[in-house]
């Protein structure tokens, strides 16, 4: 077991580190750098900018040097905490990230847990109540759920909340907690308006999760144990959640390798519309200005997340379901 | 096959249960798929819609009712225009019409309000007489199909901030929207099943390789990563460009479940007699995979490959909503709901996100038709 776990870790932390050429590589694609956009922005307000002041600026900020060069400082950095230099904040990443991807990981968490929360009771009653108008009623809205992209509900629950409710839920803050420090009245301000982002891509991710643990709940009650424990006259309640429910968790516990990923991608998106200041608008801006090291450090981070998380969801799966250690350790041994 | 049925007409023709039955036996594969697809009732109804849908954003101009990128500087942000067969007096008409919309502006606020004027009338007729208009798409014959004649105005969905009507505009945007996500599957399919077959095929350690590399991919968040990647797209490429820039976006990430199918797929079959005589006449690799073992799977391909072309459409709207997708004056659904981003736009104008209704009943075909075939295609069931 402990060999397991270590071969895991170890796994992760390639994969990590793959990630991090990814990131940089595709951040570096565009031509031109940051100083190209900072150019033309001051040739279009009509100042000129000489050569020797863009060199000496390309030299600050390491632009000079050859990509892998840069790659290499960037992620010697990352050993001590040092995530390079944003030009467009004029600040070091490392003060400029860390609180949005507190949050952001605060939230996906969160987001995962309401997912389930929402989804395995009902898809037990759809399950179990199949053809019913309840059962109907579910799969309609999860096929909705499915089709409708994550902003668009973000927008049709905005639209909604400020016409029929007169309320604003974009941003994290009211306006009068925008610049205070953070105080219990601000963090209490908070949770009143995470829910919302929360909510919402918990309900999207939700209509997937509903279809999985239905259709394995429905397979499972088919199975001959099912039909034994009820010739034996146990009670149905216990006969459902004893076994078929249990076991058609299995196959939600393993997809969180792909619910994870989902995740953090439809909280990038309704961030933007819900105007959070988590990473994902952050990303989007960053990337729109090249500020290199500010979206490479996000997009490394973000998919950082994403492993953390499968990488505990396959120990959890070992620990719930011992038939999948052995499955497994064959493989991956 | 075409004998066989024959056959069967003379010898059972006085008994059609018979008959339908001996055809069911006798049929092909493809033609049991098609018998089953057809009985599933949601999957025709969503290819019936599919198919309007495609046929609309063929030939865009002949089907909008406006030109799409013409601004009425009149009509900005008008709500949508109902049409009637009645009248206010009561009086019917078979040929229905839409009422003249007079703007007032409050005195006191400034606020613009648009007002029916139930005196003006303009009838919708085929073909109408319209000015100066500039129609595109493989089809116009000059005309629209149908419309108001001008000066009346007719904006099914209302207009957008720069007085453009939304029908148009979204019949207009559904040509990239609906075809990227061909596209995007296209070419996913293409690097999927070379890769899913290579690994599929040689097991051992390209197998690991191409696994591990599946496992990367669908490991990094796949919005995150599509943005960075359509920033990365130079900002004066033309909207062909685009529209291609991005589809290899969605495949660089699409590929990998294809692959996954694919590879599963073949590791079945690769052990196949047929496959191992292919082996021994000396058939080059790449000629068996391509040419004996992905046909003998092909239905299952099918079915992936229409349940991957909406998340295609999705991410297209996504990114293109970001503004880092196809850009202005090119137009995707995406592109039109960017205009529904403030909350304030949408409480004043809701009609702005229609599009969004197009994405999500063509996302529900999609699965639709795409259940509908995984039914078809599975023998047990």
């Amino acid at each position: 077991m402990a060999k397991y776990i270590l071969k895991r870790l170890i796994y992760a932390l390639i994969l990590l580190w793959l990630i991090s050429i990814v990131s940089f590589l595709v951040i570096e694609l565009p031509p031109g750098d940051y100083l190209t956009s900072v150019v033309a922005a001051l040739e279009q307000s009509g100042s000129k900018v000489s050569v020797e002041q863009l060199e000496a600026l390309r030299q600050q900020y390491g632009l000079d040097l050859p990509s892998y060069l840069r790659y290499f400082r960037w992620i010697s950095g990352f050993l001590v905490g040092d995530f390079g230099y944003s030009f467009e904040w004029n600040r070091p990443v490392s003060d400029l990230v860390v609180e949005p991807l507190i949050l952001d990981a605060f939230i996906a968490v969160l987001i995962v847990l309401v997912t389930y929360a929402i989804a395995i009771p009902i898809a037990v009653y759809s399950a179990t109540h199949q053809y019913s108008v309840g059962d109907h009623t579910v799969t309609f809205l999860s096929l909705l759920g499915l089709a409708t992209p994550s902003f668009l509900l973000a927008l049709v629950t905005l639209y909604i909340a400020t016409t029929w409710f007169g309320i604003d839920l974009t941003g994290l803050n009211s306006d009068e907690f925008l610049l205070a420090p953070w105080s219990l009245a601000k963090f209490a301000d908070m949770l009143w308006h995470l829910p919302t982002q929360i909510l919402i891509v918990s309900t999207y991710m939700a209509a997937g999760v509903v279809r999985v643990m239905r259709a394995s709940l429905l397979d499972e009650l088919r199975k001959q144990y099912v039909v034994t424990a009820r010739a034996k006259g146990v009670g149905e309640r216990k006969l459902l959640f004893k076994y078929p429910v249990r076991l058609a968790l299995n196959p939600i516990i393993s997809e969180m390798a792909m619910v994870l990923p989902a995740t953090i991608s439809a909280a990038t998106v309704t961030a933007v519309v819900l105007g959070l200041p988590t990473a994902g608008p952050m990303l989007l801006r960053a990337l729109i200005s090249q500020d290199t090291f500010l979206s490479a450090t996000i997009l490394m981070f973000l998919s950082f997340l994403v492993i953390i998380g499968s990488t505990i969801a396959d120990l959890l799966l070992v620990l719930v379901d011992p038939r999948i250690k052995l499955e497994r350790s064959e493989i991956r041994g | 096959m075409a004998d066989n049925l024959t056959l069967n007409d003379d010898t059972a023709s006085n008994d059609t249960s018979t008959k339908a039955a001996d055809d069911y036996f006798a049929a092909s594969q493809w033609s049991l798929i098609r018998f089953k697809f057809k009985k599933h009732r949601l999957a025709m109804a969503g290819l019936t819609i599919l198919a309007v849908l495609y046929t609309l954003a063929l030939f865009p101009g002949f089907f909008s009712v406006n030109t799409h990128n013409e601004t009425h500087t009149d009509y900005i942000l008008m709500p949508p225009q109902g049409i009637h067969f009645v009248d206010a007096a009561g009086n019917f008409s078979l040929r229905p019409f839409v009422y003249g919309v007079r703007q007032e502006i409050d005195d006191e606020t400034w606020e613009k309000t648009y007002v029916r004027d139930e005196a003006v009338r303009h009838p919708i007729r085929f073909f109408p007489q319209r000015e100066n208009e500039n129609l595109w798409g493989a089809l116009t014959l000059g005309r629209h199909l149908v419309g108001v004649e001008a000066p009346g105005v007719w904006f099914p969905f209302g207009t957008d901030e720069f007085g453009r009507c939304l029908f148009s505009r979204t019949i207009a945007a559904s040509q990239i929207s609906l075809f990227i996500g061909i596209a995007g599957v296209m070419l996913s399919f293409l690097i999927g099943s070379f890769m899913g077959g290579l690994s599929g095929y040689f097991g051992g350690t390209i197998d690991i390789a191409i696994q591990r590399l599946i496992e990367f991919v669908l490991s990094i968040p796949s919005i995150p990563l599509w943005m960075a990647l359509a920033a990365a797209m130079p900002q004066e490429w033309s909207s062909t460009q685009v529209f291609f820039g991005i589809t290899i976006v969605l495949s660089v990430v699409g590929w990998a479940n294809l692959a996954r199918v694919v590879r599963g797929k073949t590791l079945e079959i690769r052990e196949a007699d047929f496959v191992m005589a292919a082996r021994l006449m000396g058939v080059p690799t790449m000629q068996i995979i391509r040419r004996h073992i992905l046909p003998s799977f092909a239905s299952y391909l099918i079915v992936s490959i229409t349940l991957g072309v909406p998340a295609m459409i999705i991410a297209e709207t996504a990114l293109s909503f970001l503004q880092i997708g196809i850009k202005p004056p090119a137009v995707s659904w995406g592109v039109l709901l960017q205009a529904a981003q403030s909350p304030n736009a949408l409480s004043q104008s809701p009609w702005l996100l229609i599009p969004g209704a197009f994405v999500v009943l063509t996302v529900i075909c999609f699965n639709f038709v795409g259940d509908g075939l995984r039914d078809a295609v599975d023998p047990y069931r």
